[in-house]
């Protein structure tokens, strides 16, 4: 698990107050003109004159002092590294906002939503959260162009309206080649336009990921916990559809809907048949699933037969498919090729089986928070 | 009509209908999210069901999209099951001509579809290939004009296929479709020809054609015929070994030895229930065993039962095929709304002549009485036993068969080989795909072939 944030032990006092988004710079030959915005990394106490603001990996007095301070690393942040972008506050709070080596970076762009799903592991807070938008929109900036995908998530993104719409652009115009993944629940968009707008963009690497429980309106409204969702999302489908954009289904499978999955499958082969792809996922057992624990936890490998219909049936039809954050051991073996290593790497563990694994290459383990770590089927393959 | 299903249990069935089903039974659930039954839940089911029916029936307002022309009558086999083709070499008499393909050719483009396929038929076509010619340029150069999407077939037996043949379809992207009724024995009875070796042309053809075209360029139909029915595993076998990717185990046609009385063709009915039975059972059992090999007629049933889409197939729809999905421009210049509508007229029955291109407009062609009547009577969603019938978005209206086997355009399907045999296959392959055994997934592949 690798750590986000963490406390910089202040080497030099900065000369200014507040906080500040900077882009790492490994480079002591960088021209003033840029380095003037950024935070420079050293590894030896080193640090040329015209940065920002300075970060250390170890504990050097350094000579001169930067405008925002130079902070030492704490332990769980050395993996930082050039082109990584981060915030430093004035008393050294450290948090890491994009990570160029990972495959992949989501940003929180509202930690409202109009959902309450019975296993959010982002649990939403009704605040007023603007300042993650303005935050989210000086990183974009700063981030690569080369950059293969950024994901936006929440919250409900799309609650942001206009500011979301505006986000969309920023990022179609700013990195045209990085995909763009974002998480919504998509029921914005039972307004046909407000769906019409985000096509308009015409973002071509934009893909909206959207959950869908259950085949039932009752059962998805209830896991969701909010009367009406279902209709709203699957409206909202259709109106994203008419607007030309792209669509993931994403079926996280619980206590409340695994006997469904072979009827949700029909239902999105039927109804659904647009979507460019269908994910089933395992668990995340953080945030609201550990409070709501004994009605969402089944074990995958009580599930696993009727994961693997599913997951057929909807290939057999053509269909897009694959599985998220289960491990290869707990499923069937003709599904095994659908699964993909899902797991953000700053969440991702393995266990002691697993060394002796021939799977372990395609594996995607486990959640660091997960309780499947305990999990007796766990055996190599 | 959207063709949703659902299987439940005949005790929630009662229930259903008397309105007592609760609605924390699964068999609430289903039938809600198929779209049986609404609740104050369920307010978009509505709305999907639109859809799906809008989706179903697109091929409607797209109108024609295959075009029959008859290119010649002439032929070089002489198959007793064909009513059409003559032995001659009277070009004049029986061969198309430019005034009148070029006619047929501007009707078909005032077809409002976007994707327009032409099928020349004969008789044999290769003994016309000049018309093949001067019809594919054309249409080409009126596809461009218009901004349509223009696609060839020729239905051709191919023993007289040559490389500049080939060649002519390389450069304008002609596909073939031929006929292939078996093994040598039974091909070759079925399809008698001076020289009696029609397989051995087909087959060297075949490989010809693929050799210019592509694996994929040659299609294959059978005729089933009388004595075709004890043989359907070396009529598949033949197919596995020449690499087709599947067969169409056709229905005996009731335009030829089986037409003769009702009785009589209820009975070729379930004889050809046993062969499509046993050879669904052995392609089954190729696909067990790993061969990717598909069942045709299954397959258009399949997609009508578990896909949301319409296999556009002429005689599995409602309402009918017939002229709406696709009709046939005679040698003479006369229009019919299907191909077994034109092999009636052969034998005398005009029912389904619907004009000539040298009299009739494109408005008085496809607005004409010989064309809506039909349409209009056979439409299954009111006729009687369709209409109440739990198989009838995967079925069809079929007027042309009913017409020629019990003389009116619905017929009384409790005497219909058409009904029979569509109401076993159904519910065969439904009970297939819910056995969930590996046929299921065999099955469901099949349904988006
Ligand atoms: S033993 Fe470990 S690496 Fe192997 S499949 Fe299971 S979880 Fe994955
Ligand atoms: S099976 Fe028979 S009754 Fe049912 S729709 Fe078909 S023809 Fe009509």
């Amino acid at each position: 698990m690798i750590a986000l944030q963490g406390y910089g032990i202040g080497l030099k006092e900065p000369a200014r107050r507040g906080s500040r988004i900077f882009r790492l710079s490994t480079d002591d030959k960088r021209p003033g003109v840029l380095a003037k915005q950024e935070c420079f990394l050293s590894k030896d106490g080193k640090f040329p004159p015209a940065f920002a603001a300075g970060l250390c990996l170890g504990d050097y007095v350094p000579a001169t002092g930067y405008d925002h301070g130079i902070w030492a690393l704490p332990e769980q942040l050395l993996y930082l590294g050039d082109g990584d972008i981060v915030r430093i506050g004035e008393i050294g709070e450290i948090r890491v906002l994009f990570r160029k080596n990972a495959p992949m970076n989501y940003f929180l762009l509202t930690e409202r939503c109009n959902n309450l799903c019975l296993m959010c592991s982002q649990p939403p807070k009704n605040v007023l959260d603007d300042y993650l938008g303005d935050e989210v929109e000086e990183v974009i900036k700063l981030v690569p162009e080369n950059t293969d995908a950024i994901g936006f998530t929440g919250g409900e993104p799309a609650l942001l309206g206009g500011r979301f719409l505006d986000l969309i652009q920023l990022a179609s115009s700013y990195l045209p080649n990085t995909d763009l993944h974002v998480l919504s629940n998509g029921r914005q968009f039972v307004d046909a336009s407000a769906a019409r707008r985000l096509g308009a963009i015409g973002h071509p690497r934009l893909v909206l990921g959207i959950p869908l429980y259950s085949p039932s309106p009752a059962t998805h409204d209830y896991v969701v916990q909010s009367k009406g969702a279902f209709n709203e999302t699957v409206a909202g489908l259709y109106n994203l559809k008419e607007a030309g954009v792209r669509i993931e289904l994403r079926v996280v499978v619980h206590r409340q809907n695994f006997t469904q999955l072979t009827r949700l499958a029909n239902f999105i082969f039927r109804n659904l048949t647009f979507v460019e792809h269908i994910a089933f996922m395992g668990l995340e057992l953080t945030g609201y699933a550990r409070a709501n624990i004994d009605s969402l936890w089944i074990d995958p490998w009580n599930y696993r037969s009727v994961l693997s219909e599913a997951v057929l049936r909807l290939y057999d039809y053509g269909m897009n498919v694959s599985i998220y954050n289960l491990p290869s051991c707990l499923l069937e073996q003709p599904v095994r090729s659908f699964s993909r290593k899902s797991i953000s790497d700053w969440k991702n563990e393995f266990v002691a089986e697993c060394a002796t694994c021939g799977a372990r290459g395609e594996c995607c383990g486990f959640f660091a928070s997960a309780g499947m770590r305990q999990n007796s089927h766990i055996t190599a393959l | 009509m959207a063709g949703e299903y659902t299987l439940i249990p005949e005790q929630a069935f009662s229930d259903f209908i008397s309105g007592t089903l609760h609605q924390d039974t699964d068999a609430y659930a289903k039938l809600l999210e198929a779209g049986f039954l609404v609740d104050d839940t369920s307010a978009l089911s509505l709305d999907l069901l639109a859809v799906k029916l809008r989706t179903k029936l697109s091929n409607i307002s797209r109108f024609t999209s295959l075009h029959m022309i008859v290119v010649t009558l002439r032929c070089d086999h002489s198959c007793p099951y064909c009513q059409v083709s003559r032995q001659s070499e009277d070009k004049e008499k029986y061969d198309i001509s430019p005034e009148t393909a070029g006619k047929a050719v501007d009707l078909i483009f005032r077809s409002p579809s976007r994707d327009i396929k032409i099928e020349y038929q004969g008789g044999e076509p290769l003994l016309n290939f000049a018309s093949v010619e001067f019809i594919t340029k054309y249409a080409v150069s009126l596809a461009s004009k218009h901004n349509k999407n223009v696609s060839f077939v020729i239905a051709t037996n191919l023993s007289r296929i040559t490389d500049d043949m080939l060649q002519f379809c390389k450069e304008f992207d002609v596909s073939v479709s031929t006929s292939l009724d078996g093994p040598k024995d039974l091909h070759n009875l079925n399809r008698p020809m001076s020289g009696a070796d029609s397989f051995e042309r087909v087959a060297s053809g075949v490989d010809l054609t693929r050799r210019f075209l592509g694996r994929s360029s040659v299609s294959a139909l059978m005729t089933t015929t009388e004595a075709s029915l004890g043989r359907v595993k070396d009529i598949v076998d033949t197919y596995v070994e020449m690499g087709f990717p599947g067969i169409f185990l056709r229905p005996l046609s009731p335009y030829g030895f089986a037409i003769k009385t009702k009785t009589y063709s209820k009975y070729d009915t379930r004889r050809w229930l046993d062969f499509y039975d046993e050879g669904l059972e052995y392609i089954l059992q190729l696909n067990r065993l790993g061969v990717d090999f598909s069942e045709f007629y299954s397959s258009t049933i399949l997609k009508k039962m578990l896909t949301p889409f319409s296999p556009g197939y002429v005689d599995l729809m409602s309402p009918a095929g017939i002229g709406i999905a696709a009709v046939v421009y005679n040698y003479n210049g006369n229009i019919y709304a299907s191909d077994e509508g034109r092999m009636r007229a052969e034998m005398g029955d005009e029912t389904f002549r619907l004009g000539n291109v040298h009299a009739n407009s494109y408005d008085e062609i496809f607005t004409s009485d010989e064309l809506l009547e039909p349409l209009e009577r056979s439409f299954t969603g009111s006729v009687p036993m369709c209409s109440d019938c739990v198989y009838e978005p995967y079925c069809g209206a079929e007027p042309v068969y009913h017409h020629a086997t019990q003389g009116d355009f619905v017929g009384f399907k409790p005497l219909s080989g058409f009904c029979e045999r569509n109401m076993h296959v159904i519910k065969r392959l439904m009970s297939i795909v819910e056995g969930g055994s590996a046929d299921s997934r065999t099955l469901r592949r099949w349904s988006i072939r």
